[in-house]
């Protein structure tokens, strides 16, 4: 059977900062930065990450199909929240894959998500399938041009043996130490050599002598490429890699900068996942990765493209959207300034472990039971039934509720609470297949919650541990109309 | 079929220090002031106490655990003294242990005092703190005014009631209950507010605001009990007695399965019912006289008085608005003030309610003391959240009414 894409998913944070809010308060430092001050870019909320994103895109990646056939997920960062625990392995988690399964974090260099995309997409059996993630929230420094550049976003890829969506033609890679920025080992922030070095030593001689690599392995003409997905936020530099190898300009596909960023390592991914959202059965879609060295991947999409069940992706994570013009809380989020958080912010995080882990499929999983001789469901899951007509002991088998519908049943916005951004929105929601959970909500205002309100469950930061580095996952409700923006 | 506590159980002596921010006491001087009151009331010597109970809730931030704090700061005789937690319920749970004892009895006299020392925080509010290890994982992060805010919304969206009516109606709670504290000068707060400062009061948790919520103070307060014929033997010629202590517990139902609507607290109207059955209670609203319930919250007060079957379902905003649990109306609700003027340090506050129900029920209640003085007066007390709570109902009264 043949071994390609079969799915993809996409997600960016609803939040978009302005660009001109980020100029407006550094331009006193940094004048130049006015030239930049068009568009906006994605930024995650305080409780996203580069885990919680990943889970978001793995999950629009694999709507309206079985994860029961996953056999592998990478998932590529350079920004992980866990230097050393798993991270694909939380995602894994929250997916509630069976633990049957190979993870792999992939990580280090920009082009991490293109060199992981190939060696699954060259490594596959026939087998099992491979869900490959690539997801960044980069930190920047206040005032730079990464910061103006930069956006927060993931994009999943599943790959395997089956209804292929797109087939992969050749790839190419090349490794050179080409640094064109770095981020040493406990350092937080990149440091950027200079811009016209970058372009024309850097992408000017490396993408165009990979790309040759590539058209030598295939019979593929350079003119024939549909769809051309190379994130470079220097500009025009797409154009003209593009125009020197003969791929058609018009192919050249948009890289998001205006509505999103560049979305660090994930960005090859989200181009290509956006290409996937519009392209024709029969279309070349090349995708480039660029960092100490260059990966060239060239696919060709095929009739299933059209089968696969719809999405949100790239579009739709993008119009499920919310203006943040107050650049003072991107800095807060990112932890860019000492905030005065109030003593009740001091509270202990500490996480115990050993009931992290008794209760990993609870936490991380959202998984709640059923009982089998009522049918009631429940959460959590527990020794006995909730139901007053039933109260029958060990009877409830795992549901996992991360997928169902529900309701608003009570609400309100905590303003004495510590919350990164208060107020604390939270409520009853009310699962429509059964069952119930007081939970925090995310990604919502006020004015639009009421009861009755349809939500949607998203995995999220529960609570961040600073004295000891420590992410706290759970899941969040959420709004579900905006999801049908899509 | 058991037959309960009535008039088992006579209170000897009740004490109940002033409540507020007593930057210069520590706990222990608090409890001192609430024994010395009861003590000299019950006409009694210390010794003559054969058992203890102890309410204290936040203990981490104050005496911390055990009955020690208090056989300390009373140097009692190595008597048991045992401490109870049972969140705001804490209070009537001492007293509910030490009315038992006489009861069952295991001892003559026995003493139930609470005290809470919640001003060394450094912040207002109730104290930040951890939930438990597997909690803290998955509670909403929400305070208490979070929690009960909801009640709000809920109970608009079932009875189909305009929100500004309800909040309207929450205001006069408040008050209320600020004209009642200012005849008090054992209550924290002893002014005088109008609605038009609760209506525009800056948001705690949508829909209360500042005036909604009841503050947070130190105090104690503490009750000597014993059966009605050593009280008689003792010279007691006006007994107050026991009538009803009633406890109920959520078990998961409200938070975990759908037959709740989030609009009024199933704890309540159990506990309440089965307390009016051990009271010998049939008709509440004509035979209660007076009552203190748990107002941490206007919104709590408000749909309070629907659970103890006194106001009918969906009817308590008219109640409230047509003055019925005024100090001058049908049933006074808070005539002290309530916690909205005496702030709830958690381990008192049940006691001081019982408290304020013994000096009216005695006519000892000085310038808010009812005309008549009643016969039955019931207390309440509520604690957690209203999807998982605690909730304890006493029902006090006239020896053989």
């Amino acid at each position: 059977m043949e071994t390609g894409i079969l799915a993809y998913g996409a997600y960016i944070p609803r939040r978009r900062l302005a660009r001109k809010s980020i100029a407006d308060a550094n331009a006193w430092f940094t004048p130049a930065l006015r030239g930049q001050a068009k568009g906006e870019r994605s930024m995650c909320n305080w409780d996203e990450d580069a885990v919680t994103m990943a889970v978001e895109a793995a999950r629009d990646c694999m709507t309206g199909l079985d994860r029961d056939r996953i056999r592998t997920v990478q998932l590529a960062s350079t920004s992980f929240p866990f230097a050393d625990r798993l991270n694909s392995g939380i995602v894994a988690q929250a997916l509630n894959l069976s633990p049957e399964i190979s993870s792999l974090d992939v990580g280090s260099s920009q082009r991490a998500a293109t060199a992981g995309l190939a060696a699954v997409l060259q490594g596959t059996g026939a087998g099992g399938q491979a869900l490959f993630l690539a997801s960044e929230k980069r930190r920047t420094k206040a005032g730079s041009t990464l910061e103006m550049t930069s956006g927060d976003g993931a994009a999943a890829l599943l790959v395997g043996a089956g209804k292929v969506i797109a087939r992969l033609v050749a790839a190419h890679s090349r490794t050179v130490d080409f640094i064109d920025h770095y981020r040493g080992q406990g350092f937080a922030y990149d440091y950027v050599w200079e811009e016209r070095w970058i372009r024309d030593e850097g992408y000017a001689k490396i993408v165009p002598a990979t790309l040759a690599g590539l058209f030598g392995k295939c019979a593929v003409e350079p003119g024939s490429i549909a769809h051309f997905c190379m994130p470079c936020t220097l500009g025009k530099v797409a154009v003209s890699v593009a125009k020197k190898a003969g791929i058609p300009e018009a192919a050249v596909r948009d890289n998001l900068h205006a509505v999103c960023g560049e979305t660090g390592c994930a960005h090859a991914l989200l181009m290509l996942a956006d290409a996937l959202a519009t392209a024709k059965p029969g279309e070349r879609i090349l995708v480039v990765g660029f960092g100490q060295g260059c990966d060239a991947l060239l696919f060709e999409a095929t009739a299933e493209l059209r089968e696969l069940p719809p999405r949100k992706g790239v579009r739709g994570y993008l119009a499920r959207r919310s203006e943040e013009t107050n650049y003072n809380r991107f800095l807060a989020f990112n932890e860019l300034i000492t905030l005065e958080r109030g003593m009740r912010a001091e509270l202990d995080k500490q996480t115990a472990l050993s009931t992290l882990y008794r209760k990993r499929d609870m936490i991380l999983g959202l998984v709640g039971g059923r009982c089998g001789k009522c049918g009631t469901l429940q959460f959590p899951k527990s020794n006995v039934c909730v139901n007053p007509a039933c109260n029958a002991f060990h009877t409830q088998s795992d549901h996992a509720f991360a997928e169902m519908s529900g309701k608003v049943n009570s609400h309100t916005a905590d303003q004495l609470t510590y919350s990164p951004d208060p107020p604390a929105i939270c409520g009853m929601v009310q699962f429509d297949a059964g069952g119930r959970l007081m939970m925090d909500f995310a990604d919502v205002d006020m004015a639009e919650v009421g009861v009755g309100l349809p939500m949607r469950m998203v995995f999220r930061i529960k609570d961040y541990d600073s004295q000891r580095g420590f992410t706290r996952y759970f899941w969040k409700a959420t709004p579900a109309g905006a999801a049908k923006e899509a | 079929m058991a037959s309960g506590i009535r008039d088992k159980v006579a209170i000897l002596g009740m004490g109940c220090s002033k409540f507020g921010e007593r930057w210069d006491k520590e706990a222990d001087d608090l409890m001192v002031e609430a024994f010395e009151e009861a003590i000299k009331d019950a006409g009694i010597e210390k010794n003559q106490i054969q058992a203890a109970w102890l309410a204290t809730a936040i203990e981490e931030q104050h005496v911390g655990k055990s009955g020690i704090p208090l056989a300390q700061a009373l140097r009692l005789p190595f008597i048991p003294v045992t401490r109870v937690e049972n969140y705001c319920a804490s209070g009537t749970e001492a007293f509910r242990g030490a009315v038992y004892a006489v009861a069952s009895g295991a001892c003559d006299i026995a003493l139930a005092l609470g005290v809470e020392k919640l001003k060394d925080t450094g912040y207002g509010g109730l104290p930040q703190r951890s939930r438990g290890a597997l909690n803290s994982m998955f509670w909403a992060n929400l305070s208490a005014p979070g929690s009960f805010a909801q009640l709000a919304g809920a109970y608009v969206a079932k009875h189909g009631c305009n929100a500004g009516d309800l909040k309207q109606a929450m205001a006069h709670v408040s008050v209320k209950s600020h004209d009642n504290g200012t005849r008090n000068p054992k209550a924290h707060l002893q002014n005088k507010i109008t609605v038009d400062t609760v209506m525009n009061a800056p948001m705690v948790a949508a829909p209360l605001g500042l005036y909604d919520c009841c503050g947070v103070s130190d105090g104690s307060a503490c009750a000597i009990v014993t059966t009605p014929e050593l009280a008689k033997s003792l010279g007691k010629s006006d007994i107050i007695s026991v009538k009803a202590l009633q406890l109920a517990v959520s078990n998961g139902l409200e938070a975990q399965h759908n037959s709740w609507d989030g609009s009024y607290f199933a704890t309540t109207r159990i506990a309440s019912t089965r307390a009016y059955a051990e009271a010998g209670i049939t008709k509440p609203r004509e035979q209660i006289d007076l009552i203190e319930v748990h107002d941490c919250f206007s919104v709590t007060e408000l749909v309070t008085m629907e659970d103890l079957h006194i106001s009918p379902e969906g009817g308590a905003i008219k109640d409230v608005l047509d003055g019925f649990y005024d100090a001058d109306g049908g049933i006074p609700c808070q005539i002290d003030g309530g916690l909205k003027c005496f702030g709830h340090p958690i381990g008192a506050s049940g006691l001081r309610m019982i408290y304020e129900m013994y000096l009216q029920l005695l006519g000892r209640a000085g310038p808010r003391q009812r005309k008549q003085p009643p016969v039955f007066g019931l207390t309440h007390n509520l604690g957690g959240f209203p999807h998982q709570n605690v909730c304890s109902i006493s029902i006090v009264g006239r020896y053989g009414a």
